[in-house]
């Protein structure tokens, strides 16, 4: 009791510093707390990885037959085959899977969890998303460098050059991923709202983003789809680093991926920061 | 600054509204250092929108409320660094075990390393967790879960301590100790509690109670005071169906120069010789009066004197047919 003894009026000094400005500390046990709870339910692992599994060889089997890439692919990658097409595709969907999962907890924890406890501390604005941005990213990376290890039965190959080229991009679409994730969640105060937003926005631009299809050149309105929407850009940076070679250069299209996908990341971040600064008058 | 050396919450005429409802219709009140004070009022009365704005959840339409001398709005962070909140609904993470819970608690504050486990050892003592610190804490009880909770806003050193509804889900055993807790802060550490509470007995366990109807507050002082200031002991009748409430109210009224009140049905009254009246009008009115009570004062007569209502939930329309709730004594 010695401590609590001395309390009076007293506070230990980093508050009297800076009570505003308790960034990492917060943010890491949200991350940890993220990462704990997922590895203690198992049925989240389960969804997260085995339904895109599921839909990678039931639409991949299904559609390989008929498909026929106009030539989006080009070298080792270029097998043709639509298993091997898909699979970047099946990666960005497993993120998106395990972003929606980690963050639809944040509509509930705020109003009765562990959340509400984060709200009346004297946290930086930035705590709380960075700390479940970098859970989320967190486990989706980790979830997608596990189907990785199926990339050979799609017939890509998958190496240190490969692997090189596809952690970054793995990063910055996780981190983005649970960007709009945490976007769509916080406002929500109900977990059917999000799931609404989730079939009517989310899963749509993960389709126009060239995961399932190759996304016609030209001007029709297909090919715009594709150019704006940010998940395309992930999508293509996640397929060129498997073209990766053993030469200096980058594969077409990995730069710019990344690049635009890094952005929309860091954009996804501030809007967040914002959103969390703001009090709601509502409540 | 001498407000703040004797007062841990200063709350001036705030008001909120949500639309059309104003929940909180411009209450003000002190709560001294190291008091233990409940705020008593039905669900819907405007308790649980002061205890958001109060732990700077939500912001009022107007008016200014202080924690420690500082404003809930323009100085949060400063406020937030005193103050201990423990809300109605949990905010443990069940999928963590105790100890997990309050590291991750005491990190929301800055809290690393040895200073974190020496605080987390204190208030795990402090609250008898000591030797359930790894259970996992959907498995625990909620007595146990709350006491988790309080310990997780003790590691803070909080000089004032917000708790919403906190024996909501206990049993009674839970109860005591959750109070013994509290009184042990305000006795060894001079932590100044609020609770917010819709149960009368909690509420007379208090150093001092505010009463809050309809976003005001009707009644503010300590139990005794409060139930002192009705004037003896409580009459209640139960009225015959052909007489009726009112009539009968009316009748004693003009007999006897005795105020009588309806209230719900019954007829009350406030008398300090209220033994000797109630056989008066047992005798004047045999058959009028169906039932007959007599009790000391509770907050709930307080309530029922200050708001001429029931204490029950305002956002029900009142039963006329429900019969009416039992006084315990």
């Amino acid at each position: 009791m010695r401590l609590l003894r001395k309390r009076s009026t007293e506070l230990p000094k980093q508050f009297l510093m800076k009570p505003t400005h308790l960034l990492w500390t917060p943010a890491l046990a949200f991350w940890w707390r993220d990462v704990i709870r997922f590895l203690r339910q198992r049925n989240r692992i389960i969804g997260a990885l085995a339904t895109p599994l599921v839909f990678w060889m039931l639409v991949g089997s299904g559609f390989g037959p008929s498909f026929r890439n106009p030539g989006a692919l080009t070298s080792a990658a270029a097998t043709g085959s639509y298993l091997a097409y898909f699979f970047p595709g099946t990666l960005v969907l497993i993120m998106l899977f395990t972003a929606i999962f980690s963050t639809i907890s944040v509509i509930e924890d705020r109003r009765e969890g562990f959340l509400q406890g984060a709200l009346v501390a004297p946290l930086s604005p930035a705590a709380i998303p960075l700390g479940k941005f970098l859970g989320g990213t967190t486990l989706a990376v980790l979830q997608a460098a596990l189907f990785c290890v199926l990339a050979p039965l799609a017939g890509l190959p998958i190496g240190w050059h490969q692997a090189a080229l596809l952690l970054p991009a793995l990063v910055f679409v996780g981190f983005a991923m649970t960007g709009m994730g945490f976007l769509v969640a916080w406002p929500m105060d109900s977990t059917q709202g999000f799931h609404a937003i989730m079939n009517i926005f989310l899963m749509p631009l993960w389709m126009m983003s060239g995961a399932l299809f190759p996304m016609p050149a030209g001007t029709g309105w297909l090919y715009w789809a594709g150019a704006l929407n940010p998940v395309s850009y992930g999508v293509t940076a996640i397929r060129s680093s498997f073209a990766a070679t053993s030469g200096t250069a980058l594969p077409a299209g990995y730069l710019t991926g990344l690049v635009v996908t890094a952005l929309f990341a860091a954009v996804m971040f501030v809007i967040s920061v914002n959103l969390v600064a703001k009090r709601s008058k509502r409540n | 600054m001498s407000e703040s050396k004797t007062h841990a919450i200063v709350v001036n005429d705030l008001v909120k509204s949500f639309g059309e409802r104003r929940a909180l219709d411009g209450i003000s009140l002190e709560v001294r250092r190291g008091e233990l004070f409940c705020l008593l009022g039905p669900n819907g009365g405007g308790k649980s929108t002061l205890f958001r704005i109060l732990a700077t959840l939500s912001l009022p339409d107007s008016g200014t409320a202080k924690i420690a001398g500082h404003d809930v709005v323009s100085a949060a962070a400063e406020v937030r660094a005193r103050l201990g909140v423990v809300f109605q609904s949990p905010s443990l993470d069940g999928k963590l075990t105790i100890l997990e819970n309050l590291r991750c608690g005491g990190a929301l504050y800055g809290l690393t390393g040895t200073e974190l486990e020496s605080r987390i050892a204190e208030a795990t003592k402090a609250l008898n967790l000591r030797d359930r610190l790894n259970d996992i804490v959907e498995t625990l009880s909620g007595g146990l879960q709350r006491r988790a909770e309080i310990a997780k806003c003790l590691l803070i050193r909080p000089e004032v301590l917000l708790l919403d509804e906190p024996s909501t889900g206990l049993d009674p055993g839970a109860r005591l100790d959750l109070w013994a807790a509290l009184e042990k802060l305000r006795s060894e550490h001079g932590v100044t509690s609020l609770c917010t509470t819709h149960l009368m007995e909690e509420a007379a366990r208090a150093d001092r109670v505010g009463i809050v109807s309809s976003g005001k507050l009707v009644a503010l002082g300590t139990p005794d005071e409060l139930t002192a200031a009705i004037g003896g002991d409580v009459i209640s009748l139960g009225v015959s169906k052909e007489t009726g409430a009112d009539q009968l109210a009316k009748l004693i009224t003009s007999k006897t120069g005795i105020p009588a009140t309806v209230v719900e049905g019954e007829v009350r009254i406030e008398h300090v010789e209220a033994y000797a009246l109630a056989a008066r009008l047992a005798g004047e009115f045999p058959k009028e009066i169906t039932s007959l009570r007599i009790a000391r004062p509770t907050l709930e007569d307080v309530f029922i004197a200050r708001t001429g209502r029931l204490f029950a939930d305002q956002d029900l329309e009142p039963d006329m047919n429900a019969p009416v709730k039992k006084k315990k004594h």
